[in-house]
């Protein structure tokens, strides 16, 4: 049923650090390593050697420049994917029930072989986690790796999903946001973790975690009071090319 | 958003072989036997060919059946079975004028009303979608609603009505426009929202996250069909609107008559073209697009 469920036993989603991102896209290819060859079909790529590359990713790393209105632009490491969110536009408009939202944990999965490729789940989904598979023709999206979480056939440090076992930097967290006390919710509470597009009223469960602020340094050096004060007039040659360059029409002070 | 041939032609065709069911059914005109075969068969050609063509843009359309299923809330669904239930009402009340010279006035309206409950639910669609605030407003369904009925009256040969129809979508659709070339950027999602890094400063897309291209930059953001929307528009306007007005005006003959109907269909599959070619889907802005 693309009913949603009123809520879930546990809210499982991820907690994604901007500030600690290093935008290597290990977890990209992790996500598309794992799930290319496990849950449901593969994700297949277009003409992959070619000039005009293309394939189905589960997770992509965007990288956005901001500009504050003083100092140095911060170039910022965005990995994205399915935010599993509570109030989920992609399950609704589902005419099949193939989307559905897992009473249990909150997982918004895919069952392929209801799926008929409409894409009007993409075309809910603000945030573009869906991608619907050019060879398999049917809608493929982040699965919180839900083949791995509960896999006993797994050493238990494997049981949490592809990108968050390979982030070489920590940037990536897994676990139920549903319970405050929760590892990742009390990151979120001492981070001031945000959703993504919250005007569009999906309630995501994935949180991100917003770049620290930068530090400040002052033009400080503990030796200046000590120093000779630089000179305002100068001597030698130096000196008389500035002076005569700043003297032709034109030439600056 | 991609303005995929088959959904065009979907939208455009079914929309005016549901209309002209509509006319059909609250009995403006009654033709039996061959005239009623043919009448319903232009009708029917141009609704289920619509919806036949809507299932090619699916990915895996031979799984197509099982979209009948979610109608508790999926408007894709209910817009199936609406169009399949007004389809089966419409082909009784057709055998009984094609084949018994009778109509069956209960039936007639049952299946007109079907009609417009398709029109409405296909609108809906589109509609629904808070991802696209061009869409996401009352004019969108009274648009599909005001199109459809007039071209099908047009089709029906009820002039009065198609005029008046015609003149009121036609303003309808500068009111769309006007109104919805704005409406992303007053809808309140932008590139601060969407990444929630604008507390900082001005965000700019730095570098995608691939070197080529996606599924999402192909289905969502379609800048190339824009290029010419404001050409597009006038002869939208004037194809869809103008033109078959002028003709349905002139001294009542079959050639205008036909003029109208060929004019009506290019406006609309041009507006069509700019409905989806211009609809602004809030994922551009992860690429810093529209």
């Amino acid at each position: 049923m693309t009913q949603l469920p009123k809520q879930t036993a546990k809210k499982l989603g991820l907690v994604i650090d901007l500030d600690t991102c290093v935008g290597c896209h290990a977890c990209v290819i992790s996500c598309k390593g794992w799930n290319t060859e496990n849950y449901g079909a593969p994700l297949s790529d277009q003409n992959a050697y070619g000039a005009d590359p293309s394939g189905t990713f589960l997770n992509r790393v965007h990288s956005y420049e901001v500009q504050p209105e003083q100092g140095t632009a911060q170039l910022i490491h965005f990995p994205k994917s399915c935010l599993h969110c509570e109030d989920a536009p992609c399950v609704t408009v589902c005419p099949t029930g193939a989307s559905y939202k897992r009473v249990e944990d909150g997982i918004v999965l895919v069952n392929e072989k209801d799926c008929i490729g409409c894409s009007l789940c993409a075309w809910a989904c603000p945030y573009g986690a869906r991608e619907l598979d050019a060879k398999e023709g049917v809608m493929k999206k982040c699965t919180l790796c839900v083949d791995r979480i509960y896999n006993e056939n797994l050493p238990e440090e494997d049981r949490e999903p592809a990108c968050v076992r390979t982030c070489p930097a920590g940037a990536r967290h897994f676990g139920d946001l549903g319970d405050p006390d929760s590892d990742v919710s009390l990151l979120v509470a001492a981070r001031g973790g945000f959703d993504l597009m919250p005007e569009q009223g999906t309630k995501p469960v994935n949180k991100y975690l917003p770049p620290r602020p930068k530090d400040v340094m002052p033009e400080f050096n503990v030796l200046a009071p000590f120093l000779e004060p630089v000179a305002t007039t100068g001597t030698g040659f130096a000196h008389w090319l500035d002076k005569t360059l700043s003297a032709l029409p034109g030439g600056s002070k | 958003m991609h303005p995929a041939p088959s959904v065009i032609i979907f939208t455009t065709f079914s929309g005016l072989g549901f209309g002209l069911l509509f006319w059909l059914g609250i009995g403006a005109i009654t033709p039996v036997g061959w005239m009623a075969f043919i009448w319903f068969t232009i009708a029917y050609l141009a609704a289920v060919g619509g919806l036949l063509a809507s299932t090619f843009h699916l990915g895996r359309p031979e799984r197509a059946i099982k979209a009948f299923k979610q109608w508790q809330t999926s408007w894709l669904s209910r817009e199936g079975i609406c169009a399949v239930a007004t389809l089966l009402v419409m082909a009784v009340y057709g055998a009984g004028l094609v084949f018994f010279g009778t109509a069956l006035p209960l039936l007639g309206w049952i299946g007109a009303l079907g009609a417009l409950a398709t029109i409405f639910t296909t609108s809906m669609i589109y509609a629904q979608l808070k991802t696209v605030p061009r869409w996401r407003h009352w004019t969108t369904p009274v648009m599909f609603l005001t199109l459809s009925i007039g071209g099908g009256a047009l089709l029906a040969g009820q002039v009065t009505e198609a005029v008046v129809l015609l003149v009121l979508a036609g303003a309808l659709q500068i009111y769309a426009w006007v109104t919805g070339d704005t409406r992303l950027a007053r809808s309140g999602t932008d590139m601060a929202s969407a990444t929630g890094l604008g507390h900082i400063g001005t965000v700019r897309a730095f570098e995608p996250p691939h070197t080529g291209t996606n599924y999402l930059m192909r289905e969502f953001i379609h800048v190339v069909g824009r290029k010419h929307a404001a050409t597009l528009r006038v002869i939208a306007l004037v194809f869809g609107f103008v033109l078959p007005v002028v003709f349905l005006l002139l001294p009542f003959s079959h050639i205008w008559g036909a003029m109208a109907v060929v004019s009506h269909i290019l406006g609309v599959l041009a507006l069509r073209w700019l409905f989806f070619a211009q609809a602004e889907h809030v994922v551009g802005l992860y690429y810093g697009k529209r």
